[in-house]
């Protein structure tokens, strides 16, 4: 069971200092998780560390290779509210 | 209420004896601050709109994470060719940085002032900012530090921030309502949790006003800055600016919303337009009549060197600095001579503006009308540089109550790169655009083709101050306006028109 790290990893360091195992090391071209080392925080928090800090959406998969932030997650607009959300920010 | 407004006259002539402001004893700034505040920025290019003509600044990028996301913010920061706030070429370590500080200044002697600003939040960051500020405190301890920090991590720095060479913090603070926050942060990263919408934008606006608090109370100086967003916190900036002067603020730079959709932050994705100059000009207007507004921000990137305005980092890139040997007690000795010197020149303008206050200028009966005017200048408060050559402008208003200075405008906004960023307007409507609202434009010199285009586009352009004090300049061509009776209030649209 781990996690892991995919291309679209913008290389921020957010993951790697609230990780409470150390298995996230810097790599090229992205930073990896060591599956040796990732528990996905269970038994430690109530959320991944690394994928509750992490800025970008898709960029960390769980063990099914799910994104833990998929679309619209972070930005909090779900890709169907995409065009009203910004029919309403253009009009400001 | 005792609030000091600026284009009042006396204020600043009583403790500054000078009647302008810009550069040069900024009224609206920071000479009518007490003395020992004044001691404490006089050098720092960021603070002073005087001082960051002669003092140089940097900031090292050795804080990539962060604890928050702003709508206005990419994470992916790596740009070279762009020069905005959270871009850096590369990241360094806090021995590299230590090593980087060192060199830049040891070669740039007026960088008085190491900024950890980024690329992520410094305070998200702890071990690196705090290593680094550790060892230049030791090592180099006559450069200033100072952080920026939006504010969440704050209140658990405070006692550390106090054990180092840092006199200066600056918080961005957008919005004291949780209802705006959600609009500008959708989310922080708070107790092991992401905490999204309003709830989290609770939370930082909370910390921020404690950690603001907190350092005021151990005597460390704030200065707040805010991103305006129009129709997100816009109007409401007006009662933040309020709120963090009764707070102890010393210092309020509010600053235009970057949001070009090529930048890849939410904001410019999704179309959010940024103020134009003249609504950024109100708003900072409207803020001045409670707080001192900083009006010189040059928005610069997370690793810029140099004046404000310029970036010498290619200079001191890793490799090059590895190659340096720098020996810092030498360095500093030669510094403290260069600053000394900087200190004598200042001194000397500073009584020359006093000398020149004393002279009153005559004052016509007929009512005038505020004119802007830009100016090419490549530092030491002079009009010296060819029009062609300016990446910026700097734009004063002259009016019956003196001669103000306003903001200063980019030509090529935010990206000085080349063709990778698309298609490139040509460099002189580049030019006209930024000069918009302006009547005047002075310069060193100017070629015929953009004199021409200039005049059509009503701005007049005048190389006949070249090497002139800038205010002394505006304040002669505005009495030439006066005179010729293109400055006054009767002549409205009309002639505006055909000038």
């Amino acid at each position: 069971m781990s996690l892991s790290i995919v291309e679209s990893c913008v290389n921020c360091w957010a993951c790697v200092d609230v990780c409470p195992n150390d298995a996230i090391y810097q790599a090229s071209p992205h930073f990896m998780i060591n599956p040796k080392k990732c528990t996905e925080c269970e038994g430690e928090f109530a959320d991944a560390q690394c994928a509750s800090i992490c800025p970008i959406e898709e960029a960390i998969l769980d063990a099914a290779n799910e994104p833990l932030n998929p679309l619209g997650s972070l930005t909090g607009i779900p890709p169907e509210k995409m065009a009203e959300a910004m029919t309403e920010i253009q009009g400001r | 209420m005792d609030l000091n407004v600026i284009n009042d006259a006396e204020i600043p002539k009583a403790e500054s004896g000078c009647s302008s402001s810009g550069c040069g004893g900024t009224d609206d700034q920071l000479s009518h601050l007490p003395q020992d505040i004044q001691d404490k920025v006089h050098n720092h290019p960021c603070y002073s709109e005087d001082a960051h003509h002669y003092f140089a600044r940097m900031h090292v990028a050795v804080a990539p994470a962060c604890n928050i996301q702003c709508h206005y913010c990419n994470r992916k920061y790596d740009c070279a060719n762009e020069s905005r706030p959270g871009v850096v070429s590369e990241l360094l370590t806090p021995d590299q940085a230590v090593m980087k500080t060192k060199a830049v200044a040891a070669n740039i002697p007026q960088m008085t002032v190491l900024g950890i600003a980024g690329p992520g939040d410094p305070l998200a960051n702890p071990e690196r900012t705090f290593e680094t500020f550790r060892r230049l405190s030791a090592e180099a301890p006559d450069i200033k530090l100072c952080v920026s920090t939006n504010g969440l991590s704050l209140p658990d720095c405070v006692e550390e921030l106090s054990k180092h060479n840092i006199d200066h913090v600056t918080i961005t603070i957008n919005t004291l309502d949780p209802e705006i926050g959600a609009k500008i942060y959708p989310w922080v990263f708070w107790n092991n949790r992401r905490i999204r919408g309003k709830k989290g934008a609770k939370i930082l606006i909370e910390q921020q006003q404690k950690g603001l608090e907190m350092l005021v109370a151990k005597g460390i100086l704030v200065k707040v800055n805010s991103v305006m967003i129009p129709g997100v916190n816009d109007q409401h900036l007006k009662e933040v600016s309020k709120v963090v002067k009764q707070k102890g603020a010393f210092l309020h730079n509010v600053m235009p919303l970057i949001s070009e959709e090529e930048h890849g932050t939410f904001y410019g994705v999704m179309g959010q337009r940024g103020p134009s100059a003249e609504e950024l000009q109100d708003l900072q207007d409207e803020c001045a009549g409670d707080m001192n507004m900083m009006r010189h921000c040059r928005q610069c990137r997370a690793d810029a060197v140099g004046l404000l305005g310029e970036d010498r980092g290619e200079e001191f890139t890793l490799d090059k600095i590895e190659e340096m040997d720098i020996d810092y007690d030498k360095a500093m000795k030669m510094r403290a001579v260069v600053h000394e010197g900087i200190e004598q020149e200042l001194a000397e303008k500073k009584a020359k503006k006093a000398r020149l206050a004393g002279v009153t200028v005559s004052q016509p009966e007929v009512a005038t009308r505020p004119v802007l005017m830009a100016v090419a200048t490549s530092g030491q408060g002079m009009i010296n540089q060819h029009f062609g050559h300016a990446t910026e402008f700097l734009v004063y208003e002259a009016s019956s109550s003196g001669i103000r200075f306003i903001s200063h405008r980019k030509v090529d906004q935010y990206c000085i790169g080349n063709d990778t960023c698309g298609e490139k307007e040509s460099a002189l409507s580049g030019s006209i655009r930024a000069l918009e609202g302006c009547e005047v434009v002075l310069c060193s010199k100017i070629g015929f083709e953009p004199w021409e285009q200039l005049e059509e586009a009503g701005i007049q352009p005048n190389g006949e101050h070249a090497m002139e004090e800038i205010e002394e300049a505006i304040q002669a061509v505005y009495q030439e306006m006066i005179e010729a009776g293109t400055a006054l209030v009767q002549e409205t649209e009309a002639s505006q028109a055909t000038a």
